[in-house]
């Protein structure tokens, strides 16, 4: 039970997120328009244009620039929110390195789209997998309410100080970005309540001294300075340690929130679907789980025992959440809606069966990728997936590891 | 803080300002860039932020765990001093203004190489000024990709040998001329733009303290000889920088909101043309130049000094003397 009233509101979206990072008390928004996360940065700039919030946006010329003014404004001890999709991300990627890098918690909505070429505007996860290693949170919703959700936990997981990594929240592009829902959001003031004002740490300067991690004139502090073979390596790995310690975090932050709105999605980092005694299943990112539940609830009173794992969380992975709960599995499908081309599969697959590897009765895994630049995923087409699972769960044999499905071949 | 009008200082004065850009950073001998910092440095008017695109600057001056910089500074990438100075100045002023950080001015200066205000930083640089933030941008042009190994940039003059256009059997050079990133600039109608030159300090810490406090987007271009790009004598690093104001190769000039002025050394020789000394005079001093004075040549030569001329003559027209 929500411990906060709420009120229902039919957003996208898009304009869900907008409404999440208004808010957050943002303090600095830099961005740019691309499709489909547009209507993000058109809410926020009417939001600004009435007054609504106390936050400097800075429409600027690229999103390579959108980045880096995040970066050395959150360095400055702001707190700093930025929307992207496909292209722009990619444009970005030099500065998401540097972002994570100057460990600056940046919070970034991504309406995930395909990358060129050919241009297309539809949803695929390309885009953000493409930046899988560069050091950011990666947290994928199922729809509009959780993209909300998932917005306003990001800050408080971002900027957590064990933790001080920038963090994405990606949302389906068109399928969620352009698609109206009821979305109950929390008021105003308890949002705010919730996030708090941004704290910074403190660190030790190069005179041996504390002092806040920010670019502040009374102690002075060199921020993004050559690290070369004999540091670089140690400050690599405290980014690892910092991912490690999200883990925990974003659980935490999860179940807060959850108290207070009474919404939760699994334990935060993974969510698993009529799973428990499931002896297939599929496992997804994103709005297809929507889909895929139907057909789980269609298979389940059939008598099948069908299951999902959804990853909310793909980076940090919580390879704990996965191994114990695809454990005892026959047999499961990875959906990808990405590509590693010339790989042994998508990036999500690389992951679950890596995860896996080490049970001694691990499952059979297969991959199938689907829906690049938007293609649908209709609910029979998920079905023929389990219809495969039961096979392969009987005969053990698998015809095709990896496969494309729901295109011409 | 006091106003440009009341900075009276002698030399004794200014050499007793603190160091805000600290020795013991590890630049070469005779490094022109690392003077320009400095100066501009020690011509801040309170509480300053500053940053630096990838560069030798930025290499030099903050090898961890040490560094050069007694005030908060910040680098991000090449490509992104003007974009880093947006965001800190955008950061600074709403947290002012939401009362989480103290209630005083603070001024934000970018530095950045000619490769990353010419080329590879010109599009941040100039969607910057266009937004109108308030900073000052400082290039030190050294005329080539130094930090990488001495290779051409849009600023890089034409002739010169580098490791990207070199002088060879058929190529003498580079064979395009230097883009006029000054003047560009000017035409973004911005508040300031002035040209400087670490010869004249006085002329460029003034011109700093004057970007800094202009309301909106300064721009600084500092000339500032590498000794090792430009194959010249460490010692003669001033000098050289002198002779490019004497032979017109690089004026010193102010323009507010478009508005040319001829700065008082480049006005001497405007007002009196026989000062103007010849372009050969300042190449011979650069072993980058070494292949123009073979006798096939010539013709290069004598195109660098009608461009300059042209240049000349055309910033004479923009200050109304002619």
């Amino acid at each position: 039970m929500a411990k906060v009233e709420q009120k229902t509101v039919p957003l996208n979206g898009d304009a869900a997120v907008a409404y999440a990072a208004k808010q957050c008390d943002v303090d600095v928004v830099a961005a740019y328009p691309i499709t489909p996360q547009t209507i993000i940065v058109e809410k926020f700039s009417e939001y600004v244009a009435d007054g609504e919030v106390d936050t400097a946006f800075v429409c600027v010329e690229s999103e390579h620039t959108a980045m880096t003014c995040s970066i050395t404004a959150s360095a400055t001890g702001a707190r700093t929110f930025t929307a992207t999709a496909s292209a722009g991300l990619a444009l970005m990627h030099e500065m998401l390195g540097v972002a994570s890098g100057c460990r600056a918690p940046i919070v970034m909505a991504i309406a995930n789209r395909a990358l060129s070429a050919p241009i297309n505007i539809h949803c695929d996860h390309s885009d953000s997998m493409a930046e899988r290693d560069m050091g950011w949170i990666q947290i994928y919703a199922e729809n509009s309410q959780e993209a909300y959700d998932s917005l306003i936990q990001a800050f408080k997981i971002a900027e957590n100080l064990d933790v001080m990594l920038p963090t994405m929240v990606g949302l389906d592009g068109f399928v969620l970005s352009h698609t109206l829902e009821n979305v109950n959001v929390l008021p105003d003031e308890a949002v705010k309540k919730f996030v708090g004002i941004r704290q910074v740490p403190q660190v030790m300067n190069h005179e041996g001294k504390l002092v806040p991690f920010k670019l502040d004139p009374e102690n002075p502090l060199t921020i993004g300075p050559l690290d070369l073979h004999d540091y670089y390596f140690e400050h690599k790995r405290q980014q690892e340690e910092a991912m490690r310690n999200a883990l925990d975090v974003i659980k935490e932050v999860h179940d807060e929130y959850a108290e207070q709105s009474g919404r939760s999605y699994g334990n935060g980092l993974v969510e698993a679907y009529r799973l428990d005694d499931a002896e297939i299943a599929v496992v997804c990112i994103g709005s297809t789980a929507g889909t895929v539940k139907t057909v789980v609830d269609e298979l389940r009173e059939n008598g099948i025992k069908a299951g999902l794992l959804r990853i909310r969380s793909f980076r940090p992975l919580p390879v704990k959440d996965i191994v114990s709960n695809l454990s005892g599995k026959k047999a499961i499908t990875v959906l990808d809606r990405a590509c590693s081309f010339g790989g042994n599969g998508g990036p999500l697959f690389h992951e679950i069966r890596h995860a896996v590897y080490d049970l001694s009765d691990r499952p059979k895994l297969v991959n199938r990728i689907y829906g690049l630049g938007g293609r649908d995923m209709p609910p029979d087409l998920i079905d023929g997936i389990y219809k495969e699972l039961q096979t392969i769960a009987k005969t053990g044999q698998i015809k095709d590891t990896v496969q494309f499905i729901g295109l011409r071949e | 803080m006091k106003r440009l009008s009341e900075w009276k200082f002698t030399s004794k004065e200014f050499a007793q300002i603190p160091e805000k850009f600290a020795s013991g950073h590890r630049a070469c001998a005779g490094c022109g860039p690392a003077i320009v910092l400095r100066l501009v440095m020690k011509a801040t008017r309170g509480p300053t932020i500053a940053t630096n695109a990838t560069g030798c600057m930025e290499v030099v001056s903050t090898i961890y765990p040490y560094t050069a910089w007694n005030i908060p500074w910040i680098h991000t990438a090449f490509e992104t001093a003007a974009a880093n100075a947006s965001g800190i100045e955008s950061a600074l002023k709403i947290l002012k203004k939401k009362g989480r950080i103290k209630d005083e001015h603070v001024d934000v200066v970018a530095f950045a190489g000619d490769g990353g205000t010419f080329d590879i930083g010109f599009q941040a640089l100039s969607g910057a000024v266009e937004r109108g933030h308030d900073f000052l941008y400082v290039l030190y042009d050294n005329e080539a990709y130094m930090n990488t190994g001495i290779q051409r940039s849009g600023g890089t003059p034409h002739g010169a040998a580098t490791t990207t256009s070199p002088a060879g059997k058929v190529i003498q050079g580079k064979a395009e001329h230097k883009k006029p990133i000054a003047d560009i600039m000017v035409a973004h109608e911005m508040p300031y733009v002035a040209t400087a030159n670490i010869a004249y300090w006085k002329d460029l810490v003034v011109k700093a303290r004057k970007g800094m406090e202009v309301n909106g987007p300064a721009f600084l271009h500092t000339f500032a000889p590498c000794p090792r790009g430009w194959r010249s004598e460490t010692e003669k690093t001033v000098e050289i920088a002198r002779l490019a104001v004497e032979t017109c190769v690089f004026p010193l000039w102010e323009a507010e909101y478009g508005e040319y002025k001829l700065s008082p050394q480049s006005k001497v020789i405007a007002l009196k043309p026989d000062r103007k000394k010849p372009v050969e005079i300042y190449l011979k001093t650069q072993r980058r130049f070494k292949h123009l004075f073979k006798p096939e040549n010539k013709h290069i030569l004598e195109k660098i000094q009608s461009e300059v001329d042209r240049r000349w003559q055309k910033l004479l027209k923009a200050c109304e003397i002619a």
